[in-house]
């Protein structure tokens, strides 16, 4: 249970890291970092389906779809970005205080945790059952998941390696 | 061994991305065009070594992949739709230095794979990421030339495409919940034994809500257009010949047949969007004064019809809206291939530009008509047959007033490629095109071999019809 917990928490931690960095590119990568940490727990409660379709979609593609899009922006200068935190702040200052009322109303409605009543929570993960998840029964995605990142990778050299001449 | 469709683009994919200098350039044509040749001949030659699983390491390692009638039809079509493309991209970008050449074969057969792998998938979760995998290969090729148009199209795509995976994913989170597995077969007893069941009504909505996107049926077309038209000549050839069949039309023809056979009253829901498609797609047609965009709307109306025919709830229908997909690959393919020529020759895609074409390009102009022929449904061409038979379809099936509405619509089809052929090819020749000529080889002779095909699969309909549709009617 400590061990669910303490991931929980990173969760949480890298979470907070995606929505609060200012660059784009450290943030679509603090989400794939939270789809892995999501992906580990998920393993832990038993959900190995969920867990190797949360890993594939989420830490794999989207990221690459992220970062893709994310290198078709130009930076915002220091004045502009300034300014556009202030009125951030000013437009969104309530959400934190949101969160945290939601967070407490949650664990208010739903103590006891409900997984205490649920099916016993394996300790560590279940290696065999991942393999088994991985090599026995979605072996088609893994050949289709390999594609994926190389039709990813091979995106983003197509549109964004440098042409001879030096044009963009 | 159907895995041999996935695995074997792969292996080549990587084998001519190995540092080989320029060899590597010089061999993505070659690999890229005997691929798909050899797509043709397997199954053509041998349509019935691919029933099989693929098992290796005597069973321990099993892919789910299993072709039947309805997957090898795909499978042929897409195989003479990537050669389509792979012989206009070859004229295009035959400067052997640069490096557009290679980058697009590889982005086709990658595009391959994925469109091969949802033809052979037997699960929803495998589908999906199959499906990305074409979706990704699209937004490339659509932007491959990086103008700002052809991005426009691309993000146009990629947004809507992500709405439709969104809807997808959360339809197959819906049946891992309710039905803990994404297999077909899984997938299948629950909708047949789910009843009234909302959440498993919920999942199918949302699926084929994803696929109506994906295949850019009204109202989710708005891509459609700027996609096909913003895109570089072979990338049109293969969006409209063959991706988006294959990602939203497909997939529609494959899930309702099997799948969610019936549920929930769905051919009540392809029978008033496969009606709406094909008018709205029809009437936009008649307006438009761009070449592309004119192909791009009729290819709309076309989906329209292959939707129609799986409203008829019956192995017919399932069978003539598969033909119908085959002879849209062919005739749209080829109509696509045409227009790259016109627009090559003379650098204008604005009908209102051009005229009396067919003097200086006589191939390219009788090779069209045929095109449009057979899209028009006049005998005794390919498209004739197919749109018989879902008239023939929705007529045994008790909607007769769709039948007759899927004849009126034909009018339509026959007036806006009336319209083209007179604007474009027929009439006087205007003096600003007095130097053209015919289109090199490249271009001319796929567009003269899909003619032939479309004569063929017209005039042999009836071997056709005892050999492959009646088995494919039994999907």
């Amino acid at each position: 249970m400590i061990v669910i917990f303490v991931v929980l928490g990173l969760m949480v931690v890298s979470s907070l890291w995606t929505v609060m960095t200012r660059s784009l590119v450290r943030s679509a990568l603090g989400l794939a970092l939270t789809s892995v940490i999501l992906t580990i727990l998920m393993f832990q409660l038993g959900a190995t389906m969920a867990a190797v379709f949360e890993l594939s979609v989420c830490a794999g593609l989207i990221t690459v779809v992220f970062i893709s899009t994310i290198s078709m922006t130009k930076a915002l200068t220091h004045a502009a970005l300034l300014t556009k935190t202030r009125d951030r702040l000013k437009r969104y200052w309530y959400l934190p205080a949101l969160l945290l009322v939601a967070g407490a109303v949650l664990a208010f409605v739903l103590s006891p945790l409900p997984f205490e009543a649920a099916t016993p929570v394996p300790a560590a993960i279940d290696f065999d059952a991942l393999k088994q998840m991985l090599w026995k029964d979605r072996q088609t995605d893994l050949l289709g998941q390999i594609t994926i990142i190389f039709a990813g990778v091979t995106g983003v050299i197509v549109l964004f390696k440098e042409r001879k001449g030096g044009q963009e | 061994m159907p895995l041999v469709f996935v695995l074997v683009p792969l292996i080549a994919l990587l084998a001519i991305n190995l540092p080989l200098g320029s060899l590597g350039k010089k061999l993505g044509f070659p690999t890229a065009a005997l691929l798909a040749l050899l797509q043709i001949g397997a199954v053509l030659f041998a349509p019935g070594a691919w029933a099989n699983p693929s098992d290796f390491l005597g069973g321990s390692v099993r892919f789910a992949f299993s072709a039947d009638r309805l997957s090898l039809l795909l499978l042929l079509s897409i195989g003479i739709a990537v050669l389509g493309a792979l012989c206009v991209a070859r004229y295009l970008f035959r400067d052997s230095k640069s490096e557009e050449g290679p980058r697009f074969f590889n982005l086709t057969i990658l595009a391959m794979i994925g469109m091969n792998g949802v033809s052979l998938v037997s699960d929803l979760f495998s589908l999906y990421v199959f499906l990305e995998i074409t979706a990704v290969s699209s937004y490339v090729l659509i932007a491959f030339e990086r103008q700002k148009e052809g991005l426009e199209g691309a993000f146009k795509y990629l947004i809507l495409s992500a709405v439709a995976t969104v809807m997808m994913l959360s339809s197959i989170g819906l049946f891992v919940l309710a039905v803990g597995d994404t297999s077909f077969a899984s997938v299948a007893k629950a909708v047949a034994e789910g009843g009234g069941d909302w959440v498993v009504l919920l999942a199918v909505g949302l699926f084929v809500g994803g696929l109506f996107i994906k295949g850019g049926l009204v109202p989710f077309h708005a891509w459609v257009p700027d996609a096909y038209s913003s895109a570089p000549a072979p990338v049109s050839v293969l969006l409209a010949g063959i991706v988006t069949k294959t990602t939203g039309v497909y997939t529609l023809i494959r899930l309702s047949g099997s799948v969610f056979a019936n549920a929930f009253h769905l051919n009540l829901v392809f029978l008033a969007v496969g009606i709406l498609t094909i008018f709205v797609g029809a009437l936009a047609a008649m307006w438009q004064k761009d070449m592309k965009r004119m192909l791009a709307y009729s290819s709309v109306s076309q989906v329209g019809y292959i939707i129609l025919a799986l409203g008829a709830a019956s192995p017919l229908g399932a069978a003539a809206a598969a033909f119908h997909l085959f002879n849209h690959a062919i005739f749209k393919g080829q109509l696509f291939i045409n227009a790259a020529a016109v627009e090559k020759q003379t650098g204008t895609r604005d009908m209102d530009q051009m005229g009396g074409l067919s003097a200086r390009m006589p191939l390219s102009s009788w090779t069209s008509v045929v095109a449009f022929l057979s899209a028009a449904g006049i005998p005794p061409l390919a498209g004739f047959w197919s749109k018989l038979l879902i008239v023939v379809a929705l007529w045994k099936a008790g909607q007769s007033g769709f039948a007759v509405a899927a004849i009126l619509a034909s009018i339509l089809t026959l007036a806006y490629f009336l319209m083209l052929q007179r604007k474009v090819f027929f009439g006087k020749l205007s003096e600003r095109f007095a130097s053209v000529k015919e289109a090199s080889l490249w271009l001319v002779l796929p567009a003269l071999i899909l003619a032939l095909v479309s004569i063929g699969v017209g005039l042999f309909f009836p071997l056709l019809w005892d050999t492959i549709l009646v088995q494919v009617a039994g999907i």
